[in-house]
């Protein structure tokens, strides 16, 4: 692995797995838990290399519902605790993810998506975009950065550790194999060092430095539907209103757009340059493009499509972004014009084909 | 310590670890749960580590814990207990980590963490109720369930041919962890001894040596269809037939 420390600013040339055990250090997380999945691996090797180093601690659990729980343990303890996970162990995770919404535990997943459904392929897909957005039987009350870039790798898993710590909601850096594999350049720094104020974490329970303290009793069971409506009702609010400070969005030339193309994660760096090339040739194209796919950032697609007749949404996934567009939507009469991949990458001359039939 | 209340009735003394907001408990009369909470309350004030204790409880009947201690609790999925307490002790070993579940949160849906648990040596201490049926869900077979046992899915009993035969956690347990280990199996038809089990599990807990397991044979008389006295007979005779009581390892004196 790259021998570079986070001391200023460091321009380097890594993989998106090495990125963000780079990133989980510079958000001073303090122990991961994991189980070996592919594309996610060297997440856990990189980490483990570090921790040593950094005084940091790793358990390999057993499988990814322990991993799951442990981080849960991890976080209940007080600590910045993480896991990653892709595909499959990601269905695993959604059963610890459903009792982090419950009782309010900050746990970071960082998921490189792999081709589903099941086992399918190891490589690449967005096929878990409703799994990481709405996985779990509840409603889906948690925090979804999907990257584009090894930069917003880095970024964001950052700002997911302050997130999870600020609003107490399960938080999720959405990326896949292709960001997981491939080696980019970017910059990392320490983000104190940049002004970014890293949230403390604080232990929920045995907190063994205040044997006085007042005792928590903390659950996910409750004995009556009212009981329960009170408390979903109570994180619904409290989601509702971290989501309009979170949401984040990137939108271009969506003013005079008469089509606007919606893409999310790395498809949307395909996205950027046919848009670029698109303008330049003097089409009145517009980009958008969520980067919290959870919340999504529905008030202001409303706003971008505005005066548009047409939306090419491009995914590698057989309509998941288009299900969470035509949601936020609804009311529109705006075509919808699905490029529907699942499993495989898109190119930008594949959306100027597409686009170029519209 | 006992003491005398205005009427001057004598009052049971209760464990000062309890949480009396919450009592008398939510089991059904006759469940074996009391008894194992209150031995272990006992033991958690006789060692003095309230203000160090997290207890976990498991999905199940051991749910019904969740606020009965007047110390800080974790309610989790079923079996996932053992992972929790587990992440918890990795991310601050200051804590005492105590994971309760029945026999299906250990031996059947928590199997792997438990076994993983105990080969990795975790320095947390499980305690596991042993009640031979799956009681919240109404009675159906566990992993303890007896051959010739009737529950709600072994209708005609329990036929080991089909079912398989119960499963033996203490002696498993005994068979995988490493050096350091405490394993035992107690019974609430004998309190005095099962306390000083559990009590020994969370002393090796604190010494730091390796995992602790006791496994608590119990009773479930709603789901048994027993009376009183043939309840006590299924404890005392049955279960402890199959089931053998006392200590299967013990942490070895450290030297020097």
């Amino acid at each position: 692995m790259a021998d570079v420390s986070l001391k200023g600013e460091q321009r380097v040339f890594m993989t998106g797995n090495e990125v963000c055990a780079w990133a989980a250090v510079a958000a001073k997380a303090d122990i991961m838990y994991g189980y070996p999945i592919t594309p996610q691996n060297e997440i856990m090797h990189y980490w483990t290399r570090l921790a040593p180093k950094y005084g940091k601690r790793f358990l390999q659990t057993e499988d990814e519902i322990s991993a799951g729980f442990t981080t849960l343990g991890g976080v209940i303890s007080g600590r910045k605790a993480f896991t990653a996970t892709a595909g499959p162990g990601n269905v695993l995770m959604q059963e610890s993810a459903g009792m982090a919404e419950m009782m309010r535990l900050p746990i970071v997943y960082i998921i490189q998506q792999r081709g589903g459904p099941s086992t399918a392929t190891v490589i690449y897909a967005q096929q878990e975009t409703t799994l990481t957005t709405f996985g779990g039987n509840g409603e889906g009350h948690r925090i979804v950065y999907s990257t584009a870039t090894h930069q917003e790798l880095f970024d964001y898993t950052i700002k997911a550790f302050n997130a999870a710590w600020t609003y107490r909601f399960p938080t999720f850096v959405l990326g896949d194999g292709y960001q997981a594999k491939m080696r980019e350049p970017l910059t990392i720094y320490d983000p104190e060092e940049k002004g970014i104020k890293l949230v403390k974490p604080e232990p929920l329970l045995g907190n063994t430095e205040k044997p006085d303290r007042q005792i928590q009793h903390l659950r996910n069971t409750y004995n009556t539907e009212d009981e329960l409506y009170e408390v979903v009702m109570k994180n619904q609010r409290d989601w509702d209103k971290m989501a309009e400070e979170i949401v984040e969005w990137d939108a271009k030339g969506c003013e005079d757009a008469e089509a606007i193309i919606v893409t999310h994660g790395i498809v949307s760096r395909a996205a950027l340059t046919a848009y670029d090339q698109l303008r330049a040739q003097g089409k009145k194209v517009g980009y958008f493009r969520p980067i919290t796919v959870r919340p999504f950032p529905g008030k202001q697609l409303k706003d971008a499509i505005k005066g548009a007749k047409k939306l090419l949404v491009a995914e590698s996934a057989y309509g998941q972004l288009v299900k969470l567009v035509q949601h936020e939507i609804f009311g529109s009469t705006i075509e919808i014009v699905p490029m529907l991949r699942p499993g495989v990458g898109i190119t930008t001359e594949e959306i100027l084909e597409e686009y170029n039939k519209l | 310590m006992q003491e005398l209340k205005e009427n001057n009735v004598l009052q049971p003394a209760m464990p000062a670890s309890w949480n009396e907001d919450t009592k008398a408990h939510k089991f059904c009369p006759g469940c074996g749960h009391g008894i194992i909470l209150k031995c272990l309350g006992e033991a958690i004030d006789e060692l003095g580590i309230k203000g160090k204790m997290v207890f976990g409880c498991d999905i199940g009947c051991s749910l019904l814990a969740w606020d009965f201690f007047n110390v800080d609790t974790v309610q989790t999925h079923h079996g996932r207990t053992t992972p929790v307490i587990t992440g918890m002790k990795r991310a601050n070993p200051d804590i005492i980590g105590v994971a309760y579940m029945g026999d299906g949160g250990g031996y059947a849906i928590g199997s792997q963490h438990l076994f993983n648990a105990a080969v990795r040596g975790e320095k947390i201490t499980i305690i596991l109720c042993n009640n031979c049926n799956y009681g919240m869900t109404g009675g159906q077979m566990a992993p303890t369930t007896l051959p010739g046992m009737k529950t709600e899915t072994t209708p005609y009993g329990r036929d080991v041919e089909q079912a398989g035969y119960p499963t033996k956690g203490p002696e498993m347990v005994a068979a995988v962890a490493p050096e350091g280990a405490y394993v035992a199996r107690g019974t609430i038809a004998n309190p005095r001894q099962l306390k000083g089990f559990i009590k020994k599990a969370l002393q090796n807990q604190i010494d730091g040596n390796g995992i602790s397991f006791v496994e608590c044979l119990s009773s479930c008389p709603t789901n048994w269809r027993t009376n009183a006295k043939q309840t006590w007979e299924f404890v005392e005779k049955d279960m402890a037939q199959f089931f053998k009581v006392g200590e299967l390892r013990t942490p070895q004196p450290k030297e020097g």
